[in-house]
Parts: structure tokens; sequence; C-alpha cells
């Protein structure tokens, strides 16, 4: 054992008088000549074990009661706005305070089409850089490349959006617009007023910020791949890309679409960045230059100031559709990254 | 189907590669360009006012020169500390719990729920903790936005010091067993210590996670003009002022939000870096 000599053990005097001197928790339970036998095999009975096991029990069951209260506050405090409109609240798309009349379908909507295009934006090139970081990448450049894609995970979202207004915006305004609109125009989802924020806009930030997770989910997902795999596509005469192809993307499709999926529910839950560069206006247009809002920026938005019950309610129930969403997708892309990845040693996702 | 004429389909596959290989290595390439383009913008335009009266004075209203973020700063320290407090115990014990008792359907229903949890989205904590907290105390307060960003601290720690603590030998427990110390004094003693490294990563990991946040404050720590630094008080905190002056109609109010978002993203990559610095030099290699 040559790690042992570097532990620290618990000093040695208690470690080796242990077995004499307390003999306190097993006394009561054991009969005397049968101790040490017992206490070589399992330390069951111990008072000491037992407390713990008690106290980290607790810790789980804290954060299963957590969970929980998230859902039964979410629900108590949406039961008037629930009762007042019902499931009406879901597809309506009316969103006034002072006659507190409510419908939140805007803001889904907004929420749905702003990830989507973050998604449709973010998954080619997330794909690229893990099969860049896994298979192609120079030894020496990996560290370097994986801490740049983790620092773009650490800017806070307040940042991405302070960016996105000051730097982004207008940018998008003067350049990326008017060749769209130019050149895809004809298509209706990129016509109308250049404000440079908007749906658009809330989409590439959302795109940057889901970046890091799905790459990294999916260098997990490959990683998972069996070497054997690439070994018989590239025995049997295939190039790299068709080695890739064959052998690593098409083994790992399940758990990238899981990746994916992942990455979507993080750009549902996203509130600052979106909510400085959507625009704010809870209407459902087809042009993706148009403001739109989200659940979660209505909620950033409003809340603070709402008042009325009804009002407050409604906002609360905005709240719990979205939790009901990011449940949702989150369940399913974990059941997709765990079909991959079940064979090999989990990792957190931070 | 297999064509004879094998060179012109060679050259086509071989095209293909070259072309499939290059895009990968471009996409590579386009994700690292935001990071700098950010950064860079953050410092170049924050730098600029990054003064000693903006790290220790009061914000002054909108015209008059002067005035920093000094309350907010250090209201932001002491949330996360609060926080922190917390988050920390219940999440490494959660974690112990998953590592030394939870191979078995608990565990696998602490597990899923600790993912749940991770992919709530961080404004519906802050409305939880509103709900919880500020109804009950009947005002906003520090000990609110400490509670939201503590719930988003445990997923993140409990599920990491799972893992570091499987990654401790067997061998190692079975020696500590072999000298008859019971399992929990295994554990604090001998497990933990071998896993501290790792447990510590974990920690500045969630830590630089929430060091950000801003939606859960919203409602929670509010936001303050003044100096308080009392748990029951609502707080001024750096994130909530970047936003709020981000979205004034003034000149100078954004020049202060690059500012404070210079400071702010310098507190988390200054943890990130530590962090990065501690892994390298665990005891366990290829903890994290």
């Amino acid at each position: 054992m040559p790690m042992l000599p570097r532990l620290k053990v618990p000093s040695d005097s208690s470690a080796r008088q242990q077995p004499e001197s307390t003999p306190a928790p097993n006394a009561g339970e054991n009969k005397p000549g049968a101790a040490p036998r017992r206490r070589l095999r399992t330390s069951e009975g111990n008072v000491g074990d037992a407390v713990f096991r008690a106290l980290v029990v607790l810790c789980a069951v804290a954060l299963l009661s957590i969970v929980g209260l998230i859902v039964f506050e979410l629900v108590t405090q949406s039961r008037l706005s629930m009762k007042h409109f019902g499931f009406s609240f879901l597809y309506r798309s009316i969103w006034d305070p002072v006659n507190e009349d409510f419908g939140a379908l805007p803001f889904i909507y907004g929420t749905v089409v702003s990830s989507l295009i973050a998604v449709i934006i973010a998954v080619p090139l997330s794909l690229g850089t893990a099969l860049f970081l896994t298979e192609l990448c120079p030894r020496a450049l990996r560290p370097i490349l994986s801490l740049l894609v983790e620092l773009l995970a650490a800017i806070p979202s307040v940042i991405y959006g302070l960016w996105g207004i000051f730097v982004m915006a207008p940018f998008l305004r003067r350049h990326i617009q008017p060749f769209l609109a130019s050149s895809l125009g004809w298509t209706g989802l990129f016509t109308g007023p250049k404000y440079g924020y908007g749906m658009l806009a809330s989409g590439i930030i959302l795109a940057i910020m889901i970046l890091p997770i799905i790459s990294s989910i999916t260098r997990e997902v490959i990683t998972a791949v069996p070497r054997q795999q690439r070994e018989a596509a590239l025995a049997l005469g295939a190039t790299r890309w068709e080695t890739l192809r064959m052998a690593v993307l098409r083994n790992a499709r399940a758990g990238i679409l899981g990746a994916v999926i992942l990455g979507l529910g993080r750009a549902f839950g996203e509130t600052m960045a979106v909510t400085m560069v959507i625009g704010n206006r809870p209407e459902i247009a087809k042009s993706l230059f148009a403001p739109g809002y989200s659940l979660a920026s209505v909620i950033a938005n409003e809340f603070a100031e709402a008042v009325g019950n009804v009002y407050l309610s409604a906002l609360m129930q905005c709240a719990l559709v979205l939790f009901a969403i990011t449940l949702i997708v989150n369940a399913a892309a974990g059941i997709l990254v765990w079909s991959i990845t079940r064979g090999t040693p989990s990792r957190a996702i931070a | 189907m297999p064509r004879i004429n094998s060179h012109s389909v060679s050259l086509r596959r071989r095209a293909t590669n070259w072309l499939a290989l290059g895009s990968i290595s471009l996409a590579a390439l386009i994700v690292t360009v935001p990071l700098f383009l950010i950064l860079g913008t953050v410092v170049y335009r924050g730098l600029p006012t990054l003064t000693w009266s903006f790290l220790t004075q009061l914000p002054k209203p909108v015209g008059e020169t002067g005035g920093g973020m000094a309350n907010a700063i250090v209201g932001s320290l002491e949330i996360l500390g609060v926080a922190s407090i917390i988050g920390v115990p219940f999440g490494v014990g959660t974690g112990i719990f998953l590592a030394e008792y939870g191979r078995n359907k608990w565990g696998n229903l602490v597990r899923f729920t600790a993912d749940v949890l991770n992919g709530v989205p961080s404004i519906v904590i802050g409305m939880t903790a509103w709900a919880l907290v500020v109804v009950t105390q009947g005002h906003f307060s520090l000990f609110a936005g400490s509670v939201a960003l503590g719930i988003m601290m445990v997923p993140v720690i409990s599920r990491t010091t799972e893992e570091v603590l499987l990654l401790v030998p067997q061998p190692i427990r079975e020696a500590a067993w072999g000298l008859g110390i019971p399992h929990w004094r295994t554990t604090l003693s001998v497990i933990i210590p071998t896993a501290s490294s790792g447990i510590l990563t974990s920690v500045m990991l969630a830590f630089a996670r929430i060091a950000g946040e801003t939606a859960p404050l919203m409602f929670t720590a509010f936001g303050n003009e003044y100096w308080s630094l009392r748990l029951d008080q609502p707080t001024a905190a750096l994130p909530l002022k970047i936003f709020q002056y981000a979205i004034m109609p003034y000149e100078q109010a954004h020049q202060y939000a690059w500012t404070g978002a210079l400071v702010l993203i310098t507190i988390i990559m200054v943890t990130i870096i530590v962090f990065r610095w501690i892994a390298s030099k665990s005891t366990i290699q290829g903890a994290m």
C-alpha cells in the first residue's frame, strides 16, 4: 500500500487504543466475548455510525425537500391565477395588469423561439468543438482550449447582457440585419424595422451561453464510444472524417441529442441576458428582428413591482410553466445522456 | 455499387475528409472568439473608471461625478459568504450520503433530484426564496438572497463531492476498517482528507457559478443604495448594480456598469484560476 503512509489516519494513539478505550458504543448490544470479532467484520451498531448516517441522510432529505418546496410554493402561489384563467393561460395572448387579465402565450413563444434559434446556432459549433477537442486537437493545445470553453461558461449572464446591448445589438443593426434582410428577406423571418435587439439578438446571445454545456457533455459522450469502433472503421480504410461520422457520431447520437436538449433546457431558463436584449414586448411576430418577451424576463421585469394578488399569481404561474418545461426537457435529456454513458463512470454536470 | 474507378472516389473522399476536418477545426476556433470579444470589451470599457474611489465609495446619483460601488462589492461578498455557509454543509453532506450510502434506489432518487435542482432556472429558485423568506419576514433581505444562492450551490457540490469520494481507492477504506476504525470515523478522518482538494474544487466551482447570478437576487437581496451589512436588510449586490446601471439611459451609468462588470469578472476568474491550481495539485490525480 504505497498510499497509506501519506494518509492522515486518525492519530496513532486513538487508532490503536480504540478497541480497548471505546467499548461504550457496543457494550450494550454485544456480548463481551463476541465484541472483538464483530468489530473486525463491520462496525454495525456503532452509535457514531448511526449519528453520522442520520446527519448525511438529513442533508439528502433536505435536498429532496428543497425541490418539494419549490413545487409546493409555485403551485400554491399560482393557484389564484389557475382558478381565474385555467388552461387558457397557456394559449391566450393578453397581458393586461390593469384589468387583471393574463395569458402567457407571447412569453412561451418568446422563450421557445429564442431558445430554438440558440440551439440551431450552437449545435454545429459545439459539436465541432467537441469533436476537435476529443479527436483532432494536438495534445499541447487541449487543456488551453478546454479552459477557454470553460471560461465562456463562467461569464455571468448579466455581463453577456451588457455586451449584448452595447456591442452586439449595434453590430447586428448595422451589419448583419441589413444583409439578412436583403438576402433572406423573402422568407418573412428577416423583415421589419432593424432595432438590433429582439428575438434574433437574444437567440445569438443564448447560443454563446449554451455552447460550453453542449460541447462538454458531447465530449463526455464521444469519449464513451469504445476505441475499437474507431479502430474497426480505420482498419476498413475509412478516412478520418468517415471514422468520426460512422464510428463516433453514429454511436453517440442519442447522447449528443441529450446534450442538445440539455442545452435547450439551459436556454429556456436564462434570464438576465435575454431580458436585456430581447426587447421586452409581449407580441408574437413572425419576423425574428421584432422584439419579443420570455417567461423568465417577464418575471424579472415585473415581479418586484407587481401589485394585486392576481398579477402576482399570474407571474408565479409563468414560473410554474417555466419550471415544468425545463423539468420535462432536462429529464428527457438526462435519460438520453445516461443511455450512452451508463457504462462509464459518470461525471456531474456543472 | 462499388465503382472500379477508385481514384476519383478516393479524391472525393479525401476532399470531403479535409473539408469536414477543416470545418470542425474552424468551429472550435469560432467558439473561442466570443470569449475574447467579451473579455476584451469588458476590460477596454471598464478599465478607465476603475479607480480607488470606485472600489471604496458609495454610489452617487447619476449626474454627479465620482462615487463607486463599494457597498455592492462588499454586499456581494457577504451574500456569497452566507450562501456558502448554507450551501456547502448540505452539499458536502449529500455528497457523502451519495458516495457512502447511496448505492441503492434512494441514492438514485437523490441523484435524480439533484440533477432536477441543477436544471431549475435560477429565477424560479429566486421566487421560491421570495415566497419562503421574504414573504415570511415581510421585507427583502440579504439572508433571502443567500438562501436562494445557497440552494443553487447544493446540487453542484453534492454531485462533484460524490464523484471525488468515489475516486478514493477502496483499499484505503479497507485498511482503515482493518484498524478497527468505525465507518463514520473512516469517512471523516481518512476518506474526506484524501479527497479534500477535490471537495474544495467542487465548492469553488459552485462559488464561481453563483457569483454572477443576478436573477435570484432581484426579489430577495433586492439592492440598496447605502451601506447595509445586516442579514435582515436589503443589500446591494454587484450583479444587480450592473443590471440596474446597464438599463439606465445615461452614458455615465453605462460606464459604471462596465467597470462593475470588470470587477465581477475579475473576482470570478481569480476564483477559477485558484480552483484550477488547487485541482492540479490534487492528491487524487484526475479527480477533476
